[in-house]
């Protein structure tokens, strides 16, 4: 074990209080009972309650889940496709290219992304809303997906496949009945990063978005332009929250996989 | 158990397996080179050779894994080539046992049943018989990795017999178990295919392992076969120098036939030195000798006997394994010869040391005249 000197954890509480500090501070003025955002009034979980009955933020909230569960459910599906043809069909023509293109989204400026994403939409005469942001959500999360389950994948024992087939069971049963609850972690931790993801979103949302589609994230900030209102605390630390749980049980998946008895082999 | 069983003499015979001058190419790499092999039902059938000899290759070709770039593969007389591994009525045990990790030992066996949809209770039942055959009725809730390595193995096992496969392929069934284990395990593998009648095709790197199990061996290297003997037949009468001398030890001599009478050959080394050989050549033809080292004599003295081969030399290097000694013996010509004594008798071995003059002699009979 290393020593925790007097140095370690100065960096340290200066390291974490620079990261958590300003989330910190607005989950406890969420609790505010003053009117005014910057006037500490005493503990108060009033603006949970004034939330509940905010028709807009609700509408965007809903929006948001729905935008999220959507997106990231394509996603799931499309980036394990990629992830099973970047690490089963071995070598073939463009496998560089294709990789390379996967992973592109992830380096890409949001701002750049967006705006490529609305050319597209407005090219191709599409009405922007619930689907256009679902899409580029799709696109921008699938590539987090592929990594999880690529990582997961290169380490799978093909034999066991072979075994299934061996037995009586053709390709696409086996996909399902052995490949898959063996790759389920990862799948499942590329989903809950795209679904956090999606929900974080804004600078993407705000470029394809449509009348009828404000997602939480648009919402807020358009709130916050006009002075911020208290609830919007509430509001945020709620989505802090969400997000959080989806992160650390997404870790917890892919570490629980990694663990995973008989994977692979000895 | 073995003795009496010969399909592949008996020429009325139809093989359950045929392999015909199959050939498999891996890029520039050609595994299985126009390979021609019968394997006939109910036999006990070994693929030995070195890695990457293309005797896994072989297994995969029947399993279905793999595609032949030539030639066909007959199964009961037909040709299987494009049938998918999961329509053939084989079942392979993997190397690795590729057990199902996320399903319990009974879900593992019933799996290839549950492919063919037969009813649960049938599936029950044969589940149930497959466990008890292995002896592990009491491990049936287990999931795979709550298991020692031979009992994983004996699932494996159960696992790729509950079909009743017309052949089942085993790849190097034993190698993941130690010593004591894998020759139990080798009895018991013998025990199983006798009583249940069912073809085996195993692979194996370990002469030992296949010289004891198989009814049949077939050598294998860079994608040929270089002999299908019974074990007896191999060790005792190998038809070229490369497997006389990939199957255990053997001492080979480079000479040429001076003369032939009756069924003996005379063979002459560079240096003179004349052997009487048992075998059939031509004169001044190039020949070898092959003699393995326990039909050697060693002795303190010359031989007494008139007729015998025998050279004289020094010892140079004693190997004591216990049950028996192996003497290197350097010869005038500078040559090595080696020769094993059982230490029948407690202290026995220490009757030779090193650089003492011995005498090494072998009847005709003992050696083997190789052409090639």
């Amino acid at each position: 074990m290393r020593r925790l000197s007097v140095f370690n954890l100065t960096t340290l509480a200066f390291g974490l209080a620079f990261l958590y500090l300003p989330i910190a501070i607005l989950v406890i003025y969420s609790f505010n009972d003053s009117r005014l955002v910057t006037v500490w009034g005493g503990w108060s979980t009033r603006w949970y309650a004034v939330l509940l009955h905010d028709r807009d933020l609700l509408a965007a909230t809903l929006n948001s889940l729905a935008i999220a569960l959507a997106s990231a459910t394509l996603a799931t599906i499309l980036g394990t496709m990629a992830a099973l043809a970047l690490t089963r069909f071995g070598r073939f023509r463009g496998r560089m290219l294709l990789s390379a293109m996967v992973y592109a989204p992830l380096v890409m400026p949001e701002v750049i992304t967006g705006l490529s994403l609305l050319l597209l939409f407005v090219a191709a005469d599409v009405d922007r809303g619930f689907s256009t942001i679902t899409a580029s959500h799709t696109t921008l999360t699938m590539c987090f997906v592929t990594i999880v389950v690529q990582s997961r994948l290169v380490d799978f024992d093909r034999s066991l496949e072979e075994a299934a087939m061996d037995l009586g069971c053709p390709p696409l049963r086996t996909f399902f009945s052995v490949t898959l609850p063996l790759i389920a972690p990862a799948v499942a931790a590329g989903f809950l990063l795209a679904f956090s993801l999606s929900l974080d979103d804004l600078v993407i949302a705000s470029f394809t978005t449509g009348p009828g589609a404000t997602t939480l994230p648009i919402r807020i900030y358009s709130e916050v332009r006009l002075g911020v209102k208290p609830e919007i605390n509430a509001v945020c630390t709620v989505l802090v929250a969400v997000v959080a749980t989806a992160i650390v049980m997404a870790s917890l998946l892919s570490k629980r996989g990694a663990a995973a008895p008989g994977l692979p082999g000895r | 158990m073995k003795r009496g069983f010969a399909p592949w003499a008996d020429p009325s015979q139809q093989p359950l397996v045929r392999f015909d001058a199959v050939t498999k190419r891996f890029g520039d790499v050609t595994a299985v080179d126009r390979l021609s092999l019968d394997i006939y039902e109910r036999e006990f059938f070994a693929l030995l050779g070195p890695s990457g000899c293309g005797k896994t290759t072989l297994l995969r070709l029947l399993a279905g894994f793999e595609a032949a770039d030539a030639g066909a593969i007959l199964l009961e007389g037909r040709n299987i080539d494009g049938v998918p591994p999961y329509r053939r009525p084989v079942n392979m045990m993997f190397q690795s046992y590729a057990l199902f990790p996320h399903m319990t030992v009974a879900a593992n066996v019933a799996f290839g049943l549950k492919q063919d949809r037969l009813p649960k209770g049938e599936i029950n039942a044969r589940v149930a018989e497959m466990l008890a055959l292995v002896k592990l009725e009491r491990f049936a809730h287990r999931k795979p990795h709550q298991l020692s390595g031979g009992q994983r193995q004996r699932v494996a096992l159960a696992r790729s017999l509950a079909k009743h496969p017309k052949v089942l392929l085993l790849d190097e069934p034993l190698a993941a178990l130690d010593k004591k284990l894998r020759e139990e395990t080798q009895f018991e593998l013998m025990d199983l295919q006798a009583r249940l009648g069912t073809t085996f095709v195993i692979v194996t790197h370990d002469q030992e392992e296949a010289m004891t199990m198989a009814h049949r061996i077939a050598v294998m290297d860079h994608g040929h076969v270089k002999q299908v003997s019974p074990p007896a037949d191999l060790y005792e009468q190998p038809n070229s120098r490369w497997v006389a001398e990939f199957i255990g030890d053997i001492n080979i001599i480079e000479t040429v036939v001076v003369s032939q009478t009756g069924d003996h050959a005379v063979l002459e080394t560079a240096a003179g030195r004349r052997f009487s050989v048992g075998g059939v050549a031509d004169a001044g033809a190039q020949a070898f000798m092959a003699v393995r080292p326990e039909k050697i004599r060693i002795a303190l003295t010359p031989p007494l006997g008139g007729g015998l081969n025998h050279v004289a030399g020094r010892v140079v290097d004693i190997g004591y394994l216990g049950d028996m000694s192996i003497y290197k013996v350097r010869l005038d010509d500078g040559s090595v010869m080696r020769a094993s004594l059982a230490n029948a008798r407690r202290g026995s071995e220490r009757d030779i040391v090193p650089d003492q003059p011995v005498w090494l002699s072998w009847p005709p009979e003992a050696a083997l005249l190789l052409t090639k």
